[in-house]
């Protein structure tokens, strides 16, 4: 598995860290204990196309929101994750 | 049939032509007792333990592909009980306890083979914390032993003991710890179970769950036609998230790539089980005499059975850290497995929140050596709807309420653990 960094361009794996699903989305302050545990400990899990938060440590050390398929490890598309380094390349 | 001595010297004589298959390869019946989802150990030995121990024997296994062809046949055959929290010391203990009587009870030779688990410490606070841990087991009746330096050079010479970063300092072993033929648990399991009874049902892929007004399950729609149930209990390590959004529930799990691997043959050399304190390595030697090793999670969700080379490189550099002299020795084969990671690093073993249902999850990649444990706490949760006592811990919605059972300290990062 290779990833194509938008700073950095086509990288191995190993100058990345997964963090995981880029679904869940933190909860307002006031959400309740349930909507806290659904994104702190439930998942999707998803079989198939999947959007992901990725950390390219050994490069730009930007985020990356990378669309992979969990089935077949293929990668359809890479994005600056929302963030100071999305600006750069005006996504 | 029986086998023994005498079931050997009858089949040698007749020049082995008369062996028999071990267990029944059934066609699925319009209802059940009980339908176990999911042909692994696990699953097969629920089944086996809910015909011996709880005497339901109208019992069928679901199996989408051939018994065994997932993570039962996919791991490094490692059984030990070392555990250090509530909840995890009791419950790997009782498995031990089931390895250790397996093959009478089961009359089928899994090969168990009690030679010992080492964990290698390599600094001060290391062997803190497994002093800790080896006093925790001994408290709880189970054998553990702190090694010094000295002790690990007579019994294992060859260990990379001046390693300038990661000296080998000692390391706690459990003699009873060791490994099994994983395949031959799950036929033994099959043996045992098929001749009580259970039905055991391959190429049968469950497609969907059945349920009545309530919500209740009444059976399972399956790729050989639908099958009524009393309960259903899923045992589907990787799959466990999938087999679970059919009946509408989400699960604190993520299923992520595990990869295994085995060297070439070489005359007898590892004693026991060890593993690298310093990184991710654990190592036994087989039977057969190749090198069975393995380390970290590949760390990104996959479903795929396949990992990638940058895990390869980092279990191969921890082998070398440990053992500077297999560098020598070919890697035969590798591959990779699906393991349902808990938020945690525990396993659950519960009821649903859908009547009916039963789940036996989260195993992450210490799902082997639970095997009988996993069987016989999950039939004691089905037949009597209760959970085991050394199994109450392992509760769904512990999540919710903060008694998350976390050996490795590690948060819900399930690609941590």
């Amino acid at each position: 598995m290779r990833i194509v960094c938008p700073f950095c361009g086509e990288r191995e794996l190993g100058e990345f860290t997964y963090l995981g699903d880029a679904k869940p989305q933190r909860p307002a302050a006031d959400a309740g204990e349930d909507a806290v545990y659904d994104y702190v400990y439930l998942r999707d899990n998803i079989a198939g196309v999947m959007s992901e938060h990725w950390y390219h440590g050994g490069g730009c050390r930007a985020w990356l929101k990378v669309t992979r398929n969990t089935l077949t490890h293929e990668i359809s598309a890479v994005e600056p994750a929302a963030g100071a380094g999305a600006a750069k390349v005006g996504a | 049939m029986k086998y023994s001595i005498f079931s050997l010297a009858r089949a040698a004589l007749s020049g082995h032509k008369n062996w028999q298959p071990t267990w029944r390869d059934a066609a699925p019946k319009d209802r059940y007792d009980v339908v176990i989802i999911g042909g692994g150990g696990h699953g097969l030995a629920t089944a086996w333990f809910l015909a011996s121990e709880f005497g339901i024997r109208n019992v069928a296994v679901l199996e989408k592909g051939w018994i065994g062809s997932g993570n039962a046949g996919r791991n490094t055959t490692i059984i030990r009980s070392n555990y250090g929290l509530p909840g995890n010391t009791g419950f790997y203990e009782l498995s031990m306890k089931l390895w250790e009587p397996m093959e009478q009870d089961l009359n089928y030779n899994a090969m168990v083979s009690q030679r010992g688990v080492l964990n290698l410490y390599h600094s001060d606070a290391q062997r803190d914390a497994f002093a800790r841990r080896g006093n925790t087991m001994r408290i709880n009746g189970i054998d553990a032993e702190l090694l010094d330096q000295a002790a690990l050079r007579k019994m294992l010479p060859f260990l990379n003991f001046d390693n300038a970063r990661f000296p080998v300092q000692g390391g706690l072993l459990q003699r009873r710890g060791g490994t099994a033929r994983h395949d031959a648990v799950v036929w033994g399991y099959a043996h045992a179970a098929s001749a009580l009874g259970v039905d055991i049902i391959q190429n049968c892929e469950v497609t969907g769950f059945t349920r009545d007004a309530n919500g209740k399950v009444t059976g399972v729609e399956t790729s050989r036609g639908k099958i009524g149930a009393g309960k259903v209990g899923m045992a589907v390590a990787g799959s466990s998230s999938r087999v679970a959004a059919m009946a509408g529930l989400r699960l604190p799990i993520e299923s992520h790539v595990l990869q295994a691997f085995v060297s070439e043959a070489i005359k007898p050399l590892l004693p026991n089980v060890m593993t690298f304190g310093a990184g991710h390595f654990y190592v036994s030697q087989s039977d057969k005499g190749g090198l069975v090793f393995g380390g970290d999670i590949d760390g990104y969700n996959s479903y795929a059975q396949r990992g990638n080379l940058p895990v390869v490189e980092d279990v191969c550099e921890g082998g070398m850290a440990l053992i500077p002299m297999i560098g020598r020795v070919r890697l035969l084969r590798q591959w990779g497995g699906i393991m349902d990671m808990s938020m945690d690093g525990s396993p659950i073993i519960d009821k649903s929140p859908v009547d009916g249902l039963y789940i036996n999850a989260g195993w992450c990649y210490g799902g082997f050596k639970a095997t009988p444990g996993s069987g016989f706490v999950f039939a004691h949760l089905i037949a009597r709807d209760q959970s085991h006592k050394e199994a109450a811990l392992f509760r769904l919605d512990r999540f919710q309420r903060g008694a998350m059972i976390d050996e490795k300290g590690q948060g819900a990062q399930p690609n941590l653990h």
